[in-house]
């Protein structure tokens, strides 16, 4: 984290990392280097830390929930409900999106998009028998498909900015980071980092099969339906804020698997740690790689992640994965 | 007190009658068998009694209590069902799956690790605990996760209100291993554990049944001890076979033996 405050742009030491902080937290802050790192990058790397964890630790939830190891958030359809909700605001708003103000409707616009789409797949797969979880899965990609070419055609209709600021804003990244946003993160991001370790046990037995954790007394349509909004909220949360931002949440938990096993009551909390420190890391790389510009961190997470998910799929007979 | 009760149930979850008029009593430490051609409706009856299909008319009481009137956590405490197929495809190992059986009870980890490794000693996994279940052959993991049931009712000295449920719980086993995980049956029941048991061998199922119930096209054929159900003409009628009855030679339980069908 300290490396991550000190590196970007302007470089600074440990030294000036930490009289930056000290007079942050002093209220003194006029220095540059109180400005760098107080304004501008101790909120970005907490909120990288903040939504790296909270991408994780909902990939964890939703492997356990399909009982599919390589299942990611963006299954339920909540990424690209997120993205078109945006899109839509961009697009629609044209010139009232100027500014803070803009940035705010934007988030809110892929907040409201993909808690939408999730709720839409939720219905889809629910009958009086109860949620099918594959049903669930084929629904999300069902909504996903839709939402792309919806997306799609707003792109055709919109301008040359509108453009770039869609595909910025699709790339992901962090440089939005202020306190309020930070805030707004850390509560959601908190809640669910409590909330979703209580499931812990529930997963476990799920990953028997769903009538298997029925008989073991687990409630589960109850617990499906919580695990649903609560992963919801959390993605929603996080592409309303950092754009998306891929395999930090389908990665992660495979990582964390592979080293200690599939038990979620240790699942959750490391891979939570995990997707900190990714996305910490990958944000400082985005930052410095081809400084003074900043790459897209989603991009970052993706070169990096796909190789390692193609290697994982290659050697996966090691872990004991079918 | 009955363990288990099944008056006049029907089941029709999917519009189709699966179960007509299903009626039976079973008693703490008594072994049900439930015979029957394929589709019959055996497992249906046994996912019936766990739970999973909801009866359309007729009555099931657990242990006195209606069915639906059970908290699911404490039925779990004493109702555990192992299903035919199991869909596991992370790399639990061996002591992890049978620990999963101990979610229901809340009696400690200590106590928890005494249940788990008596539940692998009934099942021959002992040397297995280590192993990860999704590189287990078939029949280990059939084991395994007999353990992991055996493991959910067990921790109490007497069992009587406990039911099992057990479909097919030795298709995948070698010889010695099924006469093993017979008796650990016997064992459960012989501790109060009631037990409801689909075998494709009947006379397997002879040798451990104090009752054979036989099921044809959803609806209760017969209902008795294994001397009084097999007979000659039943298997001609339910399941088209031509068998003598004979007896086996130390215990003196029934044993059938399919004679070779007459080409046409």
């Amino acid at each position: 984290m300290a490396l991550a405050l000190a590196s970007g742009a302007v470089s600074l030491s440990f030294l000036d990392v930490g009289q930056g902080l000290v007079d942050t937290v002093l209220g003194e802050a006029v220095s540059q280097n109180a400005l760098i790192v107080g304004q501008i990058r101790l909120p970005r790397v907490l909120l990288a830390a903040v939504m790296g964890a909270t991408l994780a630790i909902s990939g964890a939830a939703m492997q356990g929930l399909f009982r599919n190891p390589l299942a990611d958030p963006s299954l339920i359809g909540v990424t690209a409900g997120a993205s078109l909700g945006a899109a839509l605001i961009i697009v629609t708003g044209g010139s009232v999106l100027q500014g803070y103000i803009g940035l705010s409707l934007v988030s809110a616009g892929a907040f409201v998009g993909g808690v939408i789409a999730v709720l839409f797949v939720y219905r889809l797969a629910t009958s009086a028998n109860g949620t099918s979880v594959a049903t669930m899965l084929l629904a999300g990609i069902a909504i996903t498909a839709l939402s792309g070419s919806i997306g799609s055609l707003l792109e055709f209709f919109a301008d040359n900015n509108m453009l770039r600021r869609i595909s910025l804003w699709k790339m992901g990244g962090l440089d939005g980071a202020n306190y309020p946003r930070l805030i707004l993160a850390s509560i959601v991001g908190g809640a669910l980092l409590v909330a979703l370790p209580r499931y812990a046990g529930a997963l476990n037995a799920l990953l028997l099969g769903e009538s298997e954790a029925r008989h073991l007394g687990i409630k589960v349509d109850r617990i499906k339906l919580a695990l649903i909004i609560w992963v919801a909220v959390g993605v929603g949360t996080s592409v309303a804020l950092v754009g998306t931002i891929a395999f930090v949440g389908l990665v992660v938990p495979h990582i964390v698997r592979m080293l200690a096993g599939p038990d979620h009551r240790y699942l959750m909390p490391a891979s939570a740690l995990a997707g900190a420190l990714l996305l910490v890391v990958a944000d400082a790389l985005a930052r410095v790689v081809v400084a003074p510009t900043e790459l897209p961190v989603g991009v970052i997470t993706t070169i990096v992640g796909v190789p390692f998910f193609i290697s994982l799929l290659r050697n996966r007979h090691h872990y004991g994965m079918q | 007190m009955n363990t288990l009760q099944l008056k006049g149930v029907c089941a029709a979850p999917w519009g189709q009658a699966l179960l007509k008029d299903i009626a039976f009593t079973l008693q703490p430490g008594t072994v049900l068998g439930l015979a029957g051609p394929n589709g019959a409706g055996k497992s249906s009856l046994l996912q019936l009694i766990a739970g999973d299909i909801q009866p359309s008319i007729g009555q099931l009481t657990f242990c006195d209590r209606a069915m639906t009137e059970w908290p699911p956590q404490a039925r779990a405490q004493r109702l555990a069902f192992l299903p035919q197929m199991s869909l596991l495809s992370f790399p639990y190992t061996v002591e992890e799956v049978v620990r999963l059986g101990r979610i229901p009870h809340s009696s400690g980890y200590q106590a928890d690790s005494d249940i788990v490794e008596q539940a692998l000693q009934l099942t021959d996994t002992v040397s297995l605990r280590h192993r990860l279940y999704t590189q287990l052959s078939g029949g280990e993991k059939q084991r395994t996760q007999l353990a992991r049931i055996f493991a959910q009712i067990l921790g109490q000295e007497s069992l009587s209100g406990s039911l099992l449920l057990l479909d097919e719980p030795t298709s995948a086993l070698d010889l010695a291993h099924q006469q093993l995980v017979l008796l650990a049956t016997q064992q459960l029941a012989m501790r109060g554990c009631a037990i409801v048991v689909v075998i494709h061998d009947l006379n397997l199922m002879a040798s451990i049944a104090d009752q054979i119930l036989v099921l044809d096209n959803g609806c209760q054929i017969a209902l008795g001890n294994p001397e009084q159900v097999f007979t000659t003409t039943l298997f001609k009628e339910v399941f088209g076979v031509d068998v003598t009855v004979g007896h086996h030679p130390q215990e003196g339980y029934p044993m059938i033996t399919p004679l070779r069908p007459t080409l046409l």
